[in-house]
């Protein structure tokens, strides 16, 4: 089975942001990054679809500048066999417009199947992956949490509010993962010193005229601090009655 | 064209307040621009008794797609639907940023071959398109984003637009399904209730949420309790807890679960990490239960208790019970 993953580069979270000075964007300044959760999700998917099978070939593919060739190694040492870098040097917030990049490396790629994270967790719109499988004229499933395989038909469970659905699907299809999938790995050092040799092609990409604008990006109001009212059952008289009186939610 | 299309998104034969809530979202977009807010409701044949509560919260029109195909979600039929409904002369088509809804969105986006916002919590119109706020960086940062294109796409935060009475009926139409509904190539073969909370997380105004201190599967029976004492109230929890198999993942909250902004969280036994704290801390009011004076959840929670969430609940749920009655 011939896969492909996109992925993307993004911040480590667990910090607290600083807006830059243009005030269209985060202060990357001291911060990490890795890829971004979800697609940290779809790359072992795939690699553990191919180790199951024995067979195949799992493909990363990042929009960006040279920085996403190291995510992109970082998914090889996992154990993506190959990796392309769609070179854009600028930042998009517009999905139709990365997803027609991305659908032009992948139109004649004759991936069996195409994966990507149900969101990035920066710009979170997660609408890449569905853009992408109208313009290839291919099936999609969104959000899905367990995916097998019965010849060509893929079956899948796709997570929806407190409940679930069923999915089939014929391959070639595009999916988009969620969480409970499986937990990507760690690279080994063995995985670290063989991604370095894999081929890593970098070609230029072509985006679309934005029609998503960026105006700006802020911080969103502190919380007050809270208070502690108390220890043990006595304190719970007291937080019905600031649940009445203050809050008035109950 | 100044009209704006809503999705009424529905579940198993019933309207969702998603629905409710992409009407109420379409008709801000609507009344800036002097347009009429119209509804299309997807379902098997009866789903028509739902247009009544569509009308009385604010469409103009409703539009009633009847078919066999929709008896499960149906996102390619539903998305080319609404897309061929746009191109009849429409500024913009508003969803839920629900499961269903994030999933048609991006398809009716493609199809109109324009981009989209998604998980929209407030909306201005304004001379050259729509501008949207939406949290992203985890809901730590809110972001500002203007589509100029037209029509434009945008789904929303449940609970960001409350739907709205209003005394006008809407007018309701049969609309045929663009295509086969039945020869869709995306199949769902069942749909499955996750967990067995009537109300669902992005539904309902009150959640209550358990995280591993309390100790195991059985003590979420706690939770279930003070859940039904309040009766408005949906059962959340933490990742710990959805990955030891106590509760099933869709019940998930956090940087990779669902994103909720309930009035009032109650957090039972949770430590209130990071990733956690992103997928709740736009709750209104937020009340903490931990035995760790120091646990972070402390510092966003409006009222805290320390102590031993097995001793509290049970009492905090008889108080509930008593003040609600
Ligand atoms: C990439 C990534 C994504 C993640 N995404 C999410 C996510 O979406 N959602 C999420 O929740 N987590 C997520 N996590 C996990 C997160 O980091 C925490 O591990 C998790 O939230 C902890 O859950 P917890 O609070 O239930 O458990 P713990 O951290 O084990 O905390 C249990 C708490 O219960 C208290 N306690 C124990 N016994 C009692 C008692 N008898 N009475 C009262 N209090 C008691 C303890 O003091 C402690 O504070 C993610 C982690 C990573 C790395």
């Amino acid at each position: 089975m011939k896969i492909a993953v996109c992925l993307k580069r993004v911040p480590d979270m667990d910090v607290k942001f600083k807006i830059a000075p243009s005030g269209k964007s985060v202060d990357e300044t001291g911060l990490k990054f890795d890829m971004s959760d979800f697609d940290g999700y779809a790359v072992e998917a795939a690699i553990q679809i191919t180790e199951k099978l024995n067979a195949g070939e799992v493909t990363v593919i990042s929009l960006g500048g040279d920085v996403v060739q190291e995510t992109l190694r970082k998914a090889m040492s996992m154990g993506a066999h190959r990796a392309v870098q769609l070179k854009y040097d600028g930042t998009s917030v517009d999905s139709y417009a990365v997803a027609t990049a991305l659908a032009a490396e992948l139109k004649d790629g004759g991936y069996d199947l195409v994966m990507f994270g149900r969101m990035s967790i920066d710009t979170a719109h997660g609408a890449t992956g569905a853009i992408v499988a109208e313009l290839l004229g291919l099936p999609c499933v969104t959000a899905i949490s367990k995916l097998e395989f019965d010849g060509r038909t893929a079956k899948m469970r796709r997570e929806l509010e407190g409940a679930y659905e069923l999915v089939e699907c014929a391959l070639p299809a595009v999916v988009t993962i969620d969480e409970g999938i499986a937990r990507p790995r760690y690279p080994s050092l063995k995985g670290i010193m063989a991604a370095k040799k894999k081929p890593l092609d970098v070609k230029p990409a072509q985006l679309p005229a934005e029609r998503l604008s960026l105006d700006a990006m802020a911080l969103p109001p502190e919380r007050a601090a809270g208070k502690i009212i108390g220890e043990g059952p006595d304190a719970v008289p007291e937080l019905v009655r600031l649940l009445k009186e203050e809050a008035k939610v109950l | 064209m100044s009209n704006i299309l809503a999705f009424a998104e529905t579940r198993g034969g019933e309207l969702r307040r998603a629905g409710l809530e992409a009407v109420a979202a379409a008709r801000v977009i609507a009344d800036a621009k002097g347009g009429q807010v119209h509804a299309v409701l997807f379902g098997t044949a009866g789903i028509s008794k739902h247009a009544a509560a569509l009308g009385a919260h604010g469409a103009d029109v409703v539009f009633v797609v009847e078919h066999a195909g929709f008896t499960h979600n149906n996102p390619e039929a539903v998305s080319a639907t609404l897309a061929d409904k746009v191109k009849g002369g429409y500024a913009g088509v508003v969803l839920a940023a629900s499961a269903t809804g994030k999933d048609v969105a991006p398809r009716v986006a493609a199809k109109l071959g324009v981009p989209m916002a998604s998980d929209v919590t407030s909306l201005t119109v304004s001379g050259n398109g729509i501008t949207c706020t939406h949290p992203g960086y985890t809901g730590k940062v809110i972001q500002t984003v203007t589509l100029t294109a037209n029509p434009a796409v945008v789904s929303v935060r449940p609970g960001a637009f409350l739907p709205k009475e209003n005394a006008k009926a809407g007018a309701v139409e049969t609309l045929a399904p663009s295509g086969d509904p039945s020869a869709s190539r995306v199949k769902v073969t069942e749909t499955a209730a996750g967990n067995t909370a009537k109300l669902d997380l992005g539904e309902a105004p009150v959640i209550i949420s358990g995280g591993r201190g309390l100790k195991e599967a059985a003590n979420f029976k706690l939770v279930e309790d003070l859940a039904a004492a309040f009766g408005n109230a949906a059962v959340g929890a933490t990742r710990a807890v959805t990955d030891d198999g106590w509760r099933p993942h869709s019940d998930q909250i956090g940087q990779t679960g669902r994103l909720v902004s309930p009035d009032l969280y109650v957090a039972c036994g949770i430590s209130g990490a990071i990733q956690h704290l992103a997928g709740m801390r736009t709750s209104k009011t937020i009340v903490a239960i931990n035995k760790d004076k120091d646990a972070p959840i402390f510092k966003i929670a409006d009222y805290g208790i320390v102590g031993d969430v097995l001793t509290i609940l049970p009492v905090l749920t008889e108080a509930v019970k008593k003040a609600k009655a």
